[in-house]
């Protein structure tokens, strides 16, 4: 029995999301990221004396959106918290977030497992913050740089109630709750740019105890393969200490992904106390049923409801389901296609065929995408009603379709000369003249030898110069060799 | 020239061909100059001012004049005013200048008031003598061994010494009309939330109102008038409806007034006792109906106004952090060292003391005996204040249970000094307008103030029973 198999991993996750509003959270300054240091500051961001906050009230309907998306409970009174620490990079002295009135209570989301089964992850709560700003280390500079661009730009926080039991669990928890916030289009959830950020609690114990262990909280992950890498090194170590009979102390920890180790930035003794209280600059926020059914019946489709629309409307393999419904465009594209053909096994292979690895290889974006999805359906309807072979459809007809985007496949496929015979008229003197030069093979065929249709069935598909509809020419082959006495 | 007492006078004046505003300017400046040991004001603005007065007299003249022409207002120096100094009579804010202006201020630029400069006061407004101010005390004019009371001493003062007609001043816990009482003006706090507080350097927030001293009613009620209302730089600022104050209120032959019973109890001098039951016979002579009543929880009321208002000084001051403006300590030190070393170096004692407090009582451990249950409280006192003010129309008190005391007096004892501020801070723990107006004087001359209140929202009212007790008196 191995160390692991001793222990139980229990994680709990904080993911922070920066929304994608226009202006910040509370104050009129644009939230765009990448801009010029310090030009989207103004008095309110800067925390000039007499400067007051005023919400953003997009922020908070993009907080009730993630909140509906994971059923949680709608808090109808939402009051603002201040959480008061120093530091150069946060203007006011305090943090405007929401503490024992949060936006979301409860929730869940839903990831899948290795086994394939899939298990709710109860949340704890979401609750709606301002970000800090940004400070900047020049190495050999002894000063810090400070840019408040960021300072004040709306976040959503998630906290997940300790609920994660391994690395990978957590690594399927951040995906979808990745693939929810881009399905929503609050938050880019672009880790490597700091939009999506993660903090890990992590704790072991032996398995079947029922107290939990020690938790150690872990920051700096930048993607989230480094979350997964960071708690399994976490794991780790802290059985290592335990082994040893050590215990663990409460601290925060930071990752290092250069090493794969964690090391200690603060214990919990140096931790702040934020001194959390009620804003008082701002009137708490009342949600109305009004309010709240407005933004319900603008949601868009979730990828949960998607992946199983597509298995069972659709009749798709999970693997597909699951894969198609990874990104929204992609999800809504196929959507597309399936409205105008029924062939919808079709129309996932060559959305997750062509047309992915044609945006894989060229790193654009759906929408930039030349095909519309209705031509893609006429083009799986051309080769199901046999006008063209689906090797034609895929190697002929789709790279000119990229290519003049405006023409229909028909018109292409007439254009390159490649509908397929379906005509048995013009067929029927090809196979016979084939047959009438061939009659050793013929008589071999006749004498039991069927592994030669093949022979007869390449030399019609060369004279029909590739046009012959295969299934109808092996038909009228096999029907004429039986016909000759 | 004779002193005017509000703005009616002075534009008849100007009407008259008398008086311009600038010969108005050049007065007010006189008066200053003449009695800079007041140290009423921090910055004098006299160029501009006559630069202003100027315009304003040309407008006049074509006729495109705003109904504030010919007021002449000094500002506390909490107010923004773009382009001018701010520092909360703070050193913390040494060389501070406005980027933008407080929401008053445009108001009152927009009707052509001239601003003839910012007042002294105590730092970060928290004081009832103005001895906290980084700039030394301001003198009480009608005995300058006398504090003015605070912290808006210098805009008391101001009006008191006719200085400005008006001055605009904070009131959190009674900044506006205890000092309006020492020095024998009219203070007037609002309803909280009725004025925008853009603008405004926070001493705690779910207190701070400004308010305005004046010498008549008339002119009071104008200035709330214009700098009353919805605002969209504050999201606490009510939306409801300004009346015209200044159109008045009619008084109803009978009102049933209370008059508080500690008032005219033990802890009150023998002067101010006087003077408020004689405004007392004299209502009863008019035919009011007159009651005693007592301020709910009044053992609380301190505790739950230093409590509340120090738990959001001590975050409303984080700001002042040496990093982005202000003060910043000359000493190399670390990221924390310079924290220390810039803070310590820039607030004064009482903001210090008062920043601790408010640190203390949100800490971890002490919150909810402290915080939570202070808000609790406030809510208690608040719900019992509006159930007597719908019962009663008014209720009249002393503003102080003193006159103004002396400088340094309560140097060694500050909780002396604190619980003269007993009367006042109810209005501000219940949200309510609360006024001071003049009520004589004792034997040494020195001003008595009687405080007035009335339910939240009857600005009107209490602006129009002011001035008929004025005349009574």
């Amino acid at each position: 029995m191995s160390l692991r198999d001793k222990y139980q991993p229990v994680i709990g996750l904080e993911v922070h999301c920066q929304m994608l509003t226009i202006s910040k959270a509370f104050v009129g300054d644009s939230a765009e990221f990448g801009d010029l240091p310090n030009t989207n500051v103004s008095v309110i961001t800067l925390a000039h004396p007499g400067a007051l906050p005023k919400a953003n009230k997009t922020a908070v309907e993009f907080a009730m959106k993630i909140g509906l998306a994971c059923g949680s409970e709608i808090s109808r009174y939402n009051e603002y918290a201040r959480k008061n620490y120093y530091y150069p990079d946060l203007p006011k002295g305090y943090q405007i977030t929401q503490d024992k009135h949060p936006i979301c209570i409860g929730g869940k989301v839903k990831i899948k497992l290795n086994d394939g089964s899939y298990r709710e992850v109860q949340l704890n709560r979401i609750h709606m913050e301002e970000d800090a700003g940004k400070s900047i280390h020049i190495d050999g500079e002894t000063d810090t740089l400070v840019d408040y661009n960021r300072a004040g730009v709306p976040l959503i926080e998630m906290v997940s109630e300790p609920d994660l039991f391994s690395s990978d669990e957590a690594y399927q928890f951040l995906t979808e709750v990745r693939k929810l916030v881009r399905y929503l289009e609050i938050c880019d959830g672009n880790m490597e740019e700091g939009s999506l950020r993660c903090d890990a609690n992590i704790s072991v114990m032996l398995k079947g105890s029922k107290t939990l262990g020690k938790k150690v909280e872990v920051k700096n992950m930048n993607s989230i393969r480094n979350v997964q890498r960071a708690i399994e090194h976490e794991i780790d170590r802290q059985i290592d200490q335990l082994e040893k009979g050590e215990t663990i102390i409460s601290e925060t920890r930071t990752f290092d992904a250069g090493t794969g180790k964690t090391a200690s930035m603060r214990t919990k003794e140096e931790m702040n106390d934020y001194r959390y209280f009620p804003e008082p600059d701002l009137q708490p926020i009342i949600v109305s049923e009004e309010w709240l059914t407005n933004i319900r019946s603008a949601m868009p489709p979730l990828p949960n409801y998607l992946l199983d629309k597509f298995q069972k409307q659709y009749g798709l393999p999970e693997y597909d389901a699951y894969v198609l419904t990874d990104n929204k465009e992609i999800a809504l594209f196929f959507e597309e296609i399936c409205g105008k053909t029924t062939n919808y096994k079709a129309a996932s292979n060559w959305v997750m065929g062509p047309v992915k690895s044609f945006l894989n290889e060229l790193t654009l974006h759906i929408k930039d995408y030349p095909v519309t999805p209705a031509k893609l359906a006429e083009l799986i309807e051309l080769v199901d009603s046999r006008k063209v072979s689906h090797t034609a459809a895929q190697q002929t007809i789709y790279p000119e379709m990229l290519i003049s985007p405006a023409k229909t496949p028909l018109q292409l496929a007439k254009e390159l000369n490649i509908l397929q015979d379906s005509n048995s008229d013009s067929l029927l003197p090809i196979i016979k003249s084939v047959l009438a030069e061939m009659p050793a093979k013929v008589a071999e065929y006749r004498g039991g030898k069927k592994g030669i249709l093949g022979l007869f069935m390449g030399e019609v598909m060369r004279r029909s110069k590739g046009k012959a509809d295969p299934k109808l020419a092996s038909e009228l082959v096999i029907k004429e060799l039986d016909s000759i006495e | 020239m004779k002193r005017f007492n509000s703005l009616t006078e002075i534009r008849k004046e100007i009407l008259s061909g008398n008086l311009t505003c600038e010969t108005l300017v050049n007065y007010y400046l006189e008066n200053i100059n003449k009695k800079k040991h007041l140290n009423v004001f921090l910055e004098v603005y006299s160029e501009e001012a006559l630069k202003e007065a100027k315009l304003i007299d040309a407008k006049l003249k074509n006729g495109t004049a705003g109904k504030l022409a010919g007021m002449v207002i000094g500002i506390k120096d909490v107010i923004s005013h773009k382009g001018h100094g701010l520092q909360a009579a703070s050193q913390i804010l040494n060389g501070f200048e406005a980027q933008f202006n407080a929401t008053v201020i445009d108001r009152l630029l927009r009707e052509d008031a001239i601003i003839i400069g910012r007042q002294n006061c105590d730092e970060f407004a928290m004081g009832s003598s103005n001895e906290n101010s980084s700039f030394g005390p301001v003198l009480n004019d009608a005995d300058n061994t006398c504090v003015p009371g605070g912290s808006s001493g210098g805009s008391a003062v101001a009006v008191q010494a006719d200085f400005c007609l008006a001055s605009l001043g904070s009131d959190t816990g009674g900044s506006v009309r205890q000092p309006a009482s020492f020095c024998g003006v009219i203070g007037l706090k609002p309803t909280y939330s009725r004025i925008s507080r853009w603008g405004l350097v926070a001493y705690a927030s779910s207190f701070d109102c400004i308010g305005i001293f004046t010498r008549s009613i008339e002119d009071n009620a104008l200035l709330l008038e214009i700098i009353a209302g919805a605002d969209d730089f504050d999201s606490t600022v009510s939306f409801k409806e300004v009346e015209q104050y200044s159109k008045g209120f009619p008084i109803p032959k009978k009102l049933k007034i209370g008059y508080l019973k500690e008032g005219i109890g033990n802890g009150v001098s023998a002067s101010v006792k006087e003077k408020t039951l004689g405004s007392i016979a004299k209502l009863k002579a008019q035919g009011h109906d007159l009651h005693e009543v007592e301020i709910p929880f009044l053992d609380y009321i301190l505790p739950v106004y230093y409590i509340l208002t120090t738990a959001e000084a001590s975050s409303n001051l984080s700001r002042f952090d040496g990093v982005r403006y202000g003060h910043r300590t000359k000493e190399q030190t670390d990221l924390l060292g310079m924290y220390k070393k810039s803070r310590a170096e820039g607030f004064g004692e009482e903001v210090k003391k008062r920043i601790m407090l408010g640190t203390f009582v949100l800490s971890a451990s002490y919150y909810d005996a402290y915080y939570t249950k202070a808000q609790k409280v406030r809510r208690l006192i608040k719900d019992k204040t509006d159930e007597l003010l719908a019962e009663f129309d008014f209720i009249i008190m002393p503003s102080a249970p003193t006159t103004a005391f002396k400088i340094n007096q309560f140097s060694k004892d500050a909780l002396a000094m604190y619980l003269a501020d007993v009367f006042t801070v109810q209005a501000n723990i219940a949200g309510i307008p609360a006024i001071s107006i003049p009520n004589g004087v004792d034997s040494n001359g020195m001003p008595i103030g009687l405080q007035i209140i009335s339910a939240s929202f009857t600005e009107n009212k209490l602006l129009s029973f002011s001035d008929y007790l004025l005349n009574l008196n």
